[in-house]
């Protein structure tokens, strides 16, 4: 057991506290993404959406994690080779990129305890959907990073895994509506908006808040989507991953 | 029974490429193994596969028994791989750097930080242990990482290329600790520089278009060639042809002739060269002599070819 704690510690070691500790200024960066939104998204709302823009950066921001991610784990495999070292370590695929996603959580811990103590103040809803939007949370965070690994063991360089980041950043944070509700969005261009898995926790989550008022049935559906989606991405980051060179 | 690393009939190819063909080797795991050969030779590929980092195309290999081609995890436990094209992440410190790739390897935190501690002491990197990696030379750098593998304790390393980009006393340092890791472990190491194959190695492999096509110790290297001496001749007045019949050529460049021959020849082209006072070197031959000769290689300058 201290043997995989070592394991996930080593990574939240060396892409969260090494790097902050290190570097300083990329605690300022991770802030910079979800506060600059938010406080957009609450200006031109006039403080209409301030809930709904609270939960949707916590949400930004654990999406966010998958895209850096990819971007972190690229870079170690590429550039610094360290990726090869790790496969030919004890440290199997499934540790070291559960470690690299818990630190991801960490590096983003300034950001979300500011987000969650202005969701205290600011949001007010009872335990049950407060746990829904906790769940969906999750569930983002677990089908992004999935996502950010499998991507990232095909990229064979920065300029790829760049190229990658920018897709991954359109589809699933720009098209999809986190910070506002889906009507704000006019409808022919609303279905593109359900091409992004986000786009159905995001949902979930507004619906929870209060905010949006989904039927029953469209609630099913939002979640079978986003549980079917992040499986399916999970089995094939582990299935199709290329963790050892064919 | 002495634990061996076999390869049997290893091959690899890169969509139609080929880069390893049937490669087939049994060693004792103890020791030095080194593998020279030229670039695109096939060294990395071979010692990727070994370390488990590639799977080949077909063939099989074993260290101590265990398959590494099908069982990669249990020989993962026992060995520690430094890449040729490993760098030293930029934003970490050497000291963060070995720590966290001790963790990696799974040993508890207090472990981990002795380990480090003394091999950072061991490799003399104490001044530059707590200075980001960006800030420091390239030389530093590699050492950070050679440290980093042997701090792991693993019986069995796999260094490629390990001395490059390190300065002659900072190699000297290495060859010296490796010299007294070989006694307990086994090191299987990729290098350009042939002296460090012979100051170091126990056998020795020559690859050549990803075929191994000489291994053995230094001496049976140089039983199984038909020169036993190298003659280095510095005469504008000897031709290439002149020098053909009593040996192998394998360099003219600058006026400077490089032939290859036995002890007959030896003595004879050494009185003919003091009778008409040409100046000329002798030298038992060397693995440098050893490697042009099984690779088939000459270098010469075109008036020469």
């Amino acid at each position: 057991m201290s043997n995989i704690f070592s394991k996930i510690y080593a990574s939240v070691l060396v892409t969260a506290v090494y790097a902050m500790k290190n570097y300083p200024t990329m605690v300022i960066s991770s802030l910079l993404t979800p506060f600059s939104l938010l406080i957009f998204v609450i200006l031109i709302s006039k403080g209409a959406l301030l809930d709904i823009a609270i939960i949707g950066a916590i949400l930004s921001t654990m999406i966010s994690s998958g895209i850096v991610l990819q971007i972190d784990l690229s870079h170690l495999k590429n550039d610094f080779k360290m990726q090869d070292m790790i496969v030919s370590s004890p440290t199997s695929a499934f540790i070291y990129i559960f470690g690299m996603s818990i630190s991801e959580l960490v590096y983003n811990l300034p950001t979300f305890a500011i987000l969650i103590s202005l969701a205290v103040f600011f949001v007010h809803i009872p335990l049950v959907p407060i746990l829904t939007i906790i769940l969906v949370m999750c569930m983002s965070f677990a089908f992004s990073t999935s996502l950010g690994f499998l991507i990232s063991t095909f990229s064979s360089d920065m300029m790829q895994s760049w190229t990658f980041s920018g897709i991954l950043t359109i589809l699933l944070t720009t098209i999809s509506p986190i910070y506002y509700p889906i009507t704000y969005i006019p409808l022919p261009f609303r279905y593109v908006a359900y091409l992004s898995p986000t786009t159905y926790a995001a949902e979930i989550a507004q619906n929870a808040l209060g905010s949006l008022k989904l039927p029953l049935s469209t609630l099913i559906i939002n979640w079978i989507v986003l549980i079917a989606l992040s499986a399916i991405i999970l089995v094939i980051a582990i299935k199709k991953n290329r963790w050892r060179e064919k | 029974m002495q634990e061996l690393i076999e390869c049997k009939n290893i091959s690899k190819t890169y969509g139609k490429k080929p880069a390893l063909k049937n490669v087939s080797f049994s060693l004792p795991l103890r020791g030095v193994f080194a593998l020279i050969g030229r670039n695109g030779a096939g060294k990395t590929t071979l010692i990727k596969i070994l370390s488990t980092l590639l799977e080949p195309t077909s063939g099989t290999a074993e260290i101590g028994k265990i398959n590494i081609v099908k069982n990669p995890a249990e020989i993962r436990k026992s060995i520690a791989v430094l890449s040729q094209e490993a760098k030293a992440v930029n934003w970490l410190t050497p000291r963060q750097q070995i720590f966290i790739y001790l963790l990696y390897r799974g040993m508890g935190i207090n472990e981990a930080k002795m380990k480090t501690e003394e091999v950072i002491k061991t490799f003399k990197i104490g001044k530059n242990a707590d200075i980001v990696n960006s800030r420091l030379s390239g030389g530093i750098k590699r050492k950070v990482l050679i440290a980093m593998v042997i701090s792991t304790g693993s019986k069995i390393l796999f260094l490629d290329e390990p001395t490059i980009g390190l300065d002659p006393i900072a190699r000297e340092e290495l060859w010296y600790i490796l010299r007294r890791l070989k006694k307990t472990h086994f090191i299987f190491l990729t290098t350009h520089y042939l002296n460090e194959a012979e100051a170091l190695a126990d056998n020795i492999g020559i690859f050549d278009e990803g075929r191994l096509v000489q291994i053995g110790t230094l001496q049976e290297l140089r039983k199984n060639i038909n020169y036993q001496y190298s003659i280095y001749v510095q005469e504008s007045r000897i031709s290439l042809k002149s020098l053909k019949r009593y040996g192998k050529v394998v360099k003219g460049i600058d006026n400077k002739l490089q032939l290859l021959v036995d002890q007959k020849n030896a003595d004879l082209l050494s009185k003919r060269f003091i009778q008409q006072k040409i100046r000329f070197s002798i030298n038992p031959i060397s693995l440098e002599d050893i490697f042009y000769y099984f690779t088939k290689k000459q270098i010469l300058e075109e008036s020469y070819e």
